[in-house]
């Protein structure tokens, strides 16, 4: 036995701690302190929420209180429909609680074919593939499509899941100026014309709720000879006369190679997606990783997708009640002298800008403390590092909740002080 | 003046809008340590040595690029 191993064994159990140098987690210092120092000034943590009680698409119960619900993506209020929750307790009791397996192997089921083929009628497209999540469905399409040697162009504001998307690959990466078709077309201009070119979009920006000029985008893209991804994550079942996208409303049928979408928003379940028309589409469920290696959905869940999907291509009253509630909130906050993302309801997310954390987070609090809940979202999720508490509406959100909402808003901002 | 110099200089100027902490140029100032640039500030000063010399860095390049020397470095085999 050599002396090393000897001294090995000789080591105490309760060996001295990691000196703080070699403690791997002692990069999260900073990110401690500053948590503490919030929690400290005596406010609810806004990132520990818990919804003890969920009552509807609209309403739950948190710490004891009975709380509007208007920061849940859940546009479509889908989640208790009778219909959907029943395709999924029938998916239970015949499929079992979960798959055990990758999409490749034993975990496609009935419903994951029901699923796709639903968003293939949905979309109008010949392909679709189901991802676990909209991350993954953003991680994978891209890091797969764009390989070594290709150019991955994509927004300065773009989700954390296109990022990741493009660290993932092999690509090489360009920004460009949020929104900005100028920015675009000149960076577009300095790439290697022969170089393959993934330009990836976004319909709605979830931090603002503003919406891009894809038919300008696209229209400049298709000059450099570039590929289109758009994620229409937060546009899906109200934008377009299909409820498609804000590619569809914009008039883009057929030109926007690859649409990433979600079935945590307006779907309401969890999972993501890839639709297009490309007749080589099925060949990335052979290649893309975050496809391969992971397991598939479970049945209960692509089952209340698929129903849920089905549902959203006739919710035409939905879509009218969702309209007008954005239109309703954003049109009063604005009146109340509240700085909005956007000037118009362009979207479903109206985002109220703040000072800074302090303000916001006060803000926060008082609304949470009188009965409603929003996201509080701050940098590095926030474009120029802005301070925002981001509303989203649900098609479900009642013309009263919405006064109530407004009342809420105006009492927390001349109390915080934002309101003169 | 060598090519090399041009390039410093106008690198230099180019930093002096984004410089808020009035910090003294050389070779081996840091973008992040020294000059304190944040993602955003990075990417607008990015963009303007791009429009100067009709280049495109990318941000796997950036992701290298840690000090002036090396940006100047990178621009000079760029603008070749």
């Amino acid at each position: 036995m050599t002396e090393a191993v000897q001294a090995a064994q000789s080591l105490p159990a309760d060996a001295a701690p990691l000196a703080p140098e070699r403690d791997l987690m002692s990069k999260f210092d900073g990110l401690i302190a500053e948590r503490q120092a919030l929690l400290d000034s005596g406010v609810t943590d806004p990132f520990a929420i818990v919804m003890e009680q969920v009552k509807s698409p609209t309403e739950a119960v948190i710490k004891g209180k009975d709380t509007i619900l208007l920061g849940t993506y859940n546009y479509m209020g889908m989640t208790f429909d009778p219909d959907v929750i029943q395709a999924g307790k029938d998916a239970l009791d015949q499929f079992g609680s979960g798959t055990n397996g990758s999409r490749m192997l034993n975990g496609t089921f009935r419903d994951h074919m029901g699923c796709e083929q639903a968003l293939r009628d949905f979309y109008g497209m010949s392909g679709a593939i189901v991802f676990s999540t909209g991350y993954m469905a953003n991680l994978g399409m891209i890091s797969t499509l764009a390989g070594k040697g290709d150019y991955v162009i994509l927004d300065a504001d773009s989700h954390a899941s296109i990022y990741d998307g493009c660290k993932q690959g092999y690509a090489e990466i360009v920004r460009f100026r949020h929104n900005d078709v100028t920015d675009l077309d000149k960076r577009l201009g300095r790439l290697p014309a022969e170089a393959g070119k993934l330009v990836v979009l976004e319909g709605v920006y979830s931090m603002l709720g503003d919406i891009a000029p894809l038919k300008e985008m696209v229209a400049v893209a298709k000059k450099h000879n570039a590929m289109v991804l758009v994620d229409e994550a937060h546009s899906m079942g109200f934008f377009g006369p299909n409820g498609r996208g804000v590619y569809e409303e914009q008039g883009l049928e057929g030109e926007v190679d690859f649409v990433v979408g979600t079935f945590s928003k307006s779907v309401g379940t969890v999972g993501g997606f890839c639709v297009s028309n490309h007749p080589k589409f099925e060949a990335i469920r052979l290649a893309c990783r975050p496809y391969i290696f992971t397991a598939s959905l479970p049945p209960s869940v692509v089952a209340t997708a698929e129903t849920s999907i089905r549902k959203l291509m006739h919710a035409h009253n939905k879509r009218a009640h969702l309209w007008e509630n954005a239109r309703t909130l954003h049109g009063g906050l604005k009146d109340m002298g509240f700085r909005l993302g956007t000037e118009t309801p362009d979207s479903a997310i109206v985002a109220v800008i703040l000072d800074d954390q302090e303000q916001a987070v006060a803000m926060w609090q008082a609304l949470l403390d009188g009965g409603l809940y929003v996201n509080m979202a701050r940098p590095p999720a926030t474009p120029a590092g802005t301070y925002l508490l981001r509303c989203s509406l649900c098609a479900e959100h009642s013309a009263a909740q919405i006064e109530t909402v407004l009342g809420m808003f105006r009492a927390a901002g001349q109390a915080v002080g934002v309101l003169g | 003046m060598s090519d090399r110099q041009q390039t410093f200089d106008k690198v230099a100027e180019l930093i002096e809008p984004f410089n808020k902490k009035g910090v003294s140029l050389s070779e081996s100032t840091t973008f992040q340590g020294d000059l304190e640039w944040d993602s955003l500030t990075v990417m607008d000063f990015v963009a303007a040595i791009e429009d100067e010399f009709d280049i495109l860095i990318t941000m796997n390049m950036q992701a290298e690029i840690e000090t002036v020397g090396q940006l100047v470095d990178a621009v000079e085999k760029l603008k070749a």
